[in-house]
């Protein structure tokens, strides 16, 4: 495959999934409607797995969010890399206890003699009016929770290259998708590429402010910078791509030249990821900061259902943009 | 669609009637929801009811306004049975600031409880622990009040399913567990995902009368709503319902339903519970066929003011993003 095809991120993790199946025989996937029967998924994520690795490796299960997970769990304990879908991150909630009591923690409790190497793939977003129990970005609860990874990548090649890292890595991995950016072509990964997790990718270079986002925020921030570049801004863009652990010293090196940062997400805003970024950048680099660091997030309230409503709670390019222009006219 | 076989529980003729009134809206509302979203007037996730028309409308006969539901997104039939305005209910569908819910809770989440309709969820299972709680509120208070709890085949898998049984036999709860098993949860068929033969013996388990009866069939469905609501407002307890149905679309519009098997949908679209029971009404002289189109036309012209009212209505502003997150006094400092 050469790199400059394009294919989706759903394609992309349907691939990492395959990848990872087929080299290691310990990959299982489990989760409601993820086996062909069931049309391999909600949109098809997980399509032609079970077909091709059989029913005892690829097993649709009944709507039991805990009994996903601490199968999980156990096959984990026993040697095995379940990748366990919860269909919409809301559902998570259903499952907390599994993920926060148990996957996170064994280790730990365990004094090191167990652990617990699953991943835990969910989509989320809002935009499809789907009101609010469906499309929440809940990263902050998970990343809060020591013991477990949080990724949400933003293409094609880091989609694949994270699913790859996080099936291999030792401990749990939440791996958060985007629905309503799936479809979104990019850039496919070389076979079997690796992206190192709590690495971020700097998307385009600048000097004048940082701006840092993950997810679908990455696509909304990347038109705000190429719209800032034409009036004369030059804006440097950081992928975080890994929530939990974050990429610090990428970012760090970045704000340090810059002064200013902003950082952005659809989550919301109060005690979320960029109130930790944002401590850390203020505890950091206080002295060379020429403002104070921006957070920009979803509204905070329930996503709700009606259209302006909905289309006006996560933030826009037009806000990432603002928001840049308000922290350089701060200084 | 035969005589009841227990004497006394068959509706009189004006139930008879009233179940088909509901019955028909149900169908009604339910086509004329997909022809406006399929015409592109309306942008929103639906889950239609088509095919589970009797359930709600055999059982809500026996209720009344102050008795309480919590249904599921596959809901709008247990709203229209138990009555939730057609002009509120369409301009919550719309995200209209005349909604039920000011548009910002939508399809899933529609809120009304003028007419006992307290909670509808969009996460599979929750309806029911929240029904205890309603009924637990009315076994303190004495107020003689049921609670339905609606949710599907699917929902019988997951714990708060079983949470929820138990807690309501220990406590003997006024409550009434209804499972719409309709075959399919979501692309899972029922045996692919569910151990008991019937989801009825669950009830077993949980020391509390479980019933399968026909859900397609108003008798039935009456006889086992009416023997169930009758336990709870006696104070004897909670019920689980099992009413056999079919979905008779994919799961949510859009969804080709390939999946599903095309000789049993043809089957179970055959036999329609709607026309099925207008036509039983109507040669057993329950109601003429003049009566009937007449009653048919009605629903129609409400459901076009419904529609009209809908779209023509204001969307919420903007600042409702900050409005009802908490009481209008509640926030203590500066808001987020
Ligand atoms: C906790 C939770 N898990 C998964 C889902 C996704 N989901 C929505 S509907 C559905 C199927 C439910 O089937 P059933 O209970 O039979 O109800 P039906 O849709 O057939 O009325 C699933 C899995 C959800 N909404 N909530
Ligand atoms: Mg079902």
């Amino acid at each position: 495959m050469s790199d400059t095809s394009q294919i989706t991120i759903l394609q992309a993790i349907n691939k990492a999934l395959t990848d990872a199946m087929a080299e290691d025989d310990s990959v299982l996937v489990l989760g409601e409607e993820v086996a062909d029967p069931e049309e391999g998924g909600i949109v098809g994520v997980t399509k032609g797995l079970s077909t091709r690795f059989g029913p005892h490796r690829v097993r649709s299960t009944p709507i039991s969010e805990q009994a996903i997970i601490g199968a999980a769990i156990g096959a984990s304990l026993a040697g095995f890399k379940p990748v366990a879908e919860i269909m919409l991150m809301n559902f998570t909630t259903v499952a907390m206890d599994m993920i926060v009591n148990h996957a996170a923690k064994l280790r730990f409790m365990s004094g090191g003699q167990t652990h617990v190497p699953i991943v835990i793939r969910t989509m989320t977003g809002a935009g499809f009016g789907t009101g609010g129990q469906h499309c929440d970005y809940l990263e902050a609860w998970f990343a809060h929770t020591a013991g477990i990874k949080v990724v949400a990548p933003s293409n094609a090649a880091d989609a694949y290259g994270l699913m790859r890292s996080a099936i291999e890595d030792p401990d749990p991995v939440l791996f958060i998708e985007n629905l309503p950016t799936y479809w979104t072509p990019s850039a496919a990964p070389q076979p079997g590429a690796r992206v190192p997790l709590g690495k971020a990718s700097v998307l385009s270079p600048g000097q004048d402010v940082t701006v840092i986002a993950y997810a679908r925020m990455v696509q909304e921030a990347q038109a705000a910078v190429a719209s800032l570049k034409a009036g004369g801004i030059s804006a440097e863009l950081i992928d975080l791509r890994s929530v939990a652990p974050w990429d610090r010293r990428t970012v760090l090196e970045s704000v340090a030249r810059t002064g200013r940062a902003l950082v952005v997400h659809e989550a919301v805003t109060p005690f979320g990821v960029g109130a930790e970024i944002s401590a850390v950048i203020h505890e950091e680099l206080f002295s060379r900061l020429k403002a104070p660091v921006k957070r920009l997030g979803g509204a905070f309230c329930p996503v709700p259902f009606s259209k302006p409503l909905e289309t006006a709670f996560a933030p826009r390019a037009a806000d990432i943009e603002a928001a840049v222009r308000s922290l350089l006219a701060a200084a | 669609m035969t005589a009841p076989t227990i004497t006394g529980v068959t509706p009189d003729a004006a139930t008879q009637r009233d179940i088909y009134r509901r019955m028909a809206l149900i169908k009604a509302n339910d086509e004329r929801a997909r022809k406006v979203i399929r015409a592109g007037k309306l942008v929103l996730p639906y889950y239609s009811p088509r095919g589970q028309e009797v359930i709600p409308s055999a059982l809500s006969v026996l209720l009344t306004n102050d008795d309480y539901i919590c249904t599921i997104y596959r809901g709008i039939h247990d709203m229209l049975a138990k009555g939730v305005p057609l002009k509120d209910l369409w301009a919550e569908l719309a995200g209209r600031v005349t909604g039920t819910c000011k548009g910002k809770g939508g399809p899933m989440h529609i809120t009304h409880p003028k007419s006992g309709v307290m909670v509808t969820t969009g996460i599979v299972g929750s309806s029911m622990p929240i029904a205890n709680g309603l009924a637990w509120a009315s076994q303190i208070k004495g107020d003689g009040r049921v609670t339905v709890a609606y949710f599907g085949d699917g929902a019988s898998n997951i714990g708060a399913f079983h949470e929820s049984l138990n807690l309501a036999a220990v406590w003997k709860l006024p409550v009434v567990f209804v499972c719409q098993n309709n075959e399919w949860g979501e692309h899972t068929a029922y045996e692919k995902a569910t151990s008991a033969r019937q989801i009825a013996d669950r009830a077993v388990g949980y020391a509390m009368p479980g019933a399968r009866v026909d859900g397609n069939d108003p008798f039935a469905m009456y006889a086992a709503a009416k023997d169930a609501v009758d336990r709870a407002r006696a104070g004897g307890g909670p019920t689980l319902i099992e009413a056999m149905t079919y979905r008779f679309h994919g799961h949510v519009l859009g969804d080709a339903d390939a999946y599903m098997d095309k000789a049993r949908k043809e089957a179970a679209v055959a036999a329609d519970p709607v026309p099925r029971f207008r036509a039983h009404l109507i040669a057993e002289g329950i109601a003429t066929e003049a009566e009937l189109a007449e009653v048919e036309a009605a629903i129609e012209a409400e459901l076009d003011e419904a529609v009209a009212h809908a779209l023509a209505s204001d969307y919420p502003t903007v600042e409702e993003l900050a409005c009802d997150v908490f009481a209008p006094e509640a926030v203590v400092g500066e808001a987020a």
